[in-house]
């Protein structure tokens, strides 16, 4: 199962890159992480997941507040997340 | 309570090879791990050498991510740690990992996360820094590891006396086990100092010798340093030979002083007690001891004041004494140095070799003892000193006594 059957939240080009981030910080196989997939299931800790907020605030150039970065659980959250701080970058840039 | 104690495992990372064997081919041999400079231009520095641990990787050990929460001190420190682990042959049990000690020493820590850091904070002017920085950098990073790897439960810590750092470590270790707080333990060091803001640090100290190391000589004109790891596996003597262990050498003593000196001259009285309370410390005499692996760094303060302080120590002794340094193959490896050198004693009791110094050529002014000039001597020694002298006046010595003779 590649695509979710639901609807995809998060911009896929978001969710793509941000999948991609987390493979590559966890060192995962290229399967391994789907749009739906929970930290809990990856076996992402706490220390894993503040690696993750850096190299997603790297990717994307922009900065998570702690916050946020503590009520991350899934990587829908993530691209979510990402979305929104993007959009208000951009509304704040007009 | 006191108990003799084994050496049973040894695991060693440094310019001398990747593990145990080709560190003591090369000593035995007499082939130097001097090379110049991997990473940087020629002429960066006003030191074109070092003793680097080529090759080195850790993935032969570590899983990636596993090898991306350590530095280079720590990755190279938990490979000599299975390493020797291995070579002892130990089966763990629930008792045994609750009742391990776990002692390393490091004089530096996670330098290349660090240097890494700041650069990118002063160079780059970015406001943000790698969230294992801390983690990474920290001196205990390598003790942790070894007892997240084994789930070793029982007392863990690090030591950091400069260039002492693993004699003390070692000694501390020692000491768990002859007086039975432990019944195994994992002791040793490691640091890595070839990052650019250490390199650039040590060369404003003018110590680096701009050609090579060669301790005791008159042309000596400084140290090369060294990278590395080694650890040792301490056990009751007893409870080695009761598993049919190999045994090394024993572990017989361990003395320690201050010289209240000079943060940076060394000063013979301080290394003459610290080798004087290590004698006693082992129930040893003078004339028991055969060979002394000197701190012997190359410098000319250190290598004719170690020599002063030998001769106060052993007297008329001290001219049927061999006393080497193998920091003239493998550099001075800071708070691995006498780890490496640790391993290097037990080595040279166990095979009946005495490394030599090598790149000796005439003797320096007040150097004047027997230093196994550019040749091992195939000798079996009933006992043998380890030195280490730190910057800071802090002294460790070990004593070590062959199964061999």
């Amino acid at each position: 199962m590649l695509e979710p059957a639901a609807e995809p939240a998060a911009d896929s080009s978001t969710a793509t890159r941000v999948i991609a981030v987390i493979l590559k910080t966890q060192h995962l196989p290229p399967a391994a992480v789907t749009i739906d997939s929970t930290f809990e299931e990856l076996k992402i800790d706490s220390l894993d997941g503040i690696n993750i907020v850096f190299a997603i605030e790297e990717e994307f150039s922009i900065e998570i507040p702690d916050d946020q970065a503590k009520l991350i659980r899934t990587v829908r959250d993530v691209a979510d997340g990402v979305d929104k701080l993007l959009a208000a970058q951009s509304a704040a840039a007009v | 309570m006191s108990r003799r104690v084994a050496i049973t495992g040894i695991g060693t990372i440094s310019a001398l090879g990747l593990n145990r064997h080709d560190f003591w081919t090369s000593l035995r041999n007499g082939v130097t791990g001097i090379t110049p400079l991997t990473g940087y231009k020629p002429g960066t520095f006003k030191f074109p050498n070092g003793a680097e641990a080529r090759n080195f990787d850790p993935l032969t050990v570590l899983d990636p991510k596993d090898a991306g929460f350590l530095d280079r001190f720590a990755q190279m420190g938990i490979a000599a740690a299975i390493e020797a682990i291995d070579d002892s042959g130990i089966q763990w049990t629930r008792a045994l990992q609750e009742q391990t000690a776990i002692v390393t020493g490091s004089a530096l820590g996670g330098k290349y996360s660090e240097d890494e850091g700041y650069r990118q904070l002063y160079e780059q002017k970015l406001s943000r820094f790698n969230p294992m920085s801390i983690p990474k950098a920290m001196m205990n990073a390598l003790t942790s590891r070894i007892s997240m790897h084994y789930g070793i439960t029982g007392p863990g810590w690090t030591v950091s006396t400069a260039c002492s750092s693993s004699n003390h470590a070692i000694g501390q270790a020692f000491e768990q086990v002859r007086y039975g707080h432990a019944e195994l333990a994992i002791a040793g060091g490691t640091d890595a100092p070839f990052t650019q803001g250490v390199l650039r640090a040590w060369e404003a100290l003018r110590v680096v010798s701009p050609t090579t190391c060669c301790p005791f000589s008159r042309d000596r004109d400084g140290l090369i340093l060294g990278e590395g790891a080694a650890i040792l596996i301490l056990e009751p003597l007893d409870a080695a030979l009761a598993r049919g262990a190999t045994i090394y050498c024993e572990l017989a003593g361990f003395g320690m002083s201050s010289d209240a000196h000079h943060i940076t001259q060394p000063s013979p009285e301080g290394a003459a007690r610290a080798m004087r309370l290590a004698l006693r410390n082992s129930n040893l005499d003078t004339a028991n001891i055969g060979y002394i692996n000197a701190h012997g760094t190359g410098t000319l303060a250190n290598d004719s004041s170690e020599t002063a302080a030998i001769r106060m120590v052993f007297g008329a002794h001290a001219d049927r004494l061999a006393v080497s340094s193998t920091k003239s193959m493998h550099g001075h490896a800071l708070g691995a140095a006498g780890a490496l050198e640790a391993a290097a004693t037990a080595l040279s009791l166990h095979h009946g070799t005495l490394p030599p110094t090598i790149n000796f050529t005439i003797a320096g002014d007040d150097c004047d003892l027997d230093y196994v000039p550019n040749t091992a001597r195939t000798i079996y020694v009933e006992a043998a000193l380890s030195n280490s002298f730190a910057f800071g006046g802090l002294n460790a010595v070990l004593v070590f006594r062959s199964r061999s003779i």
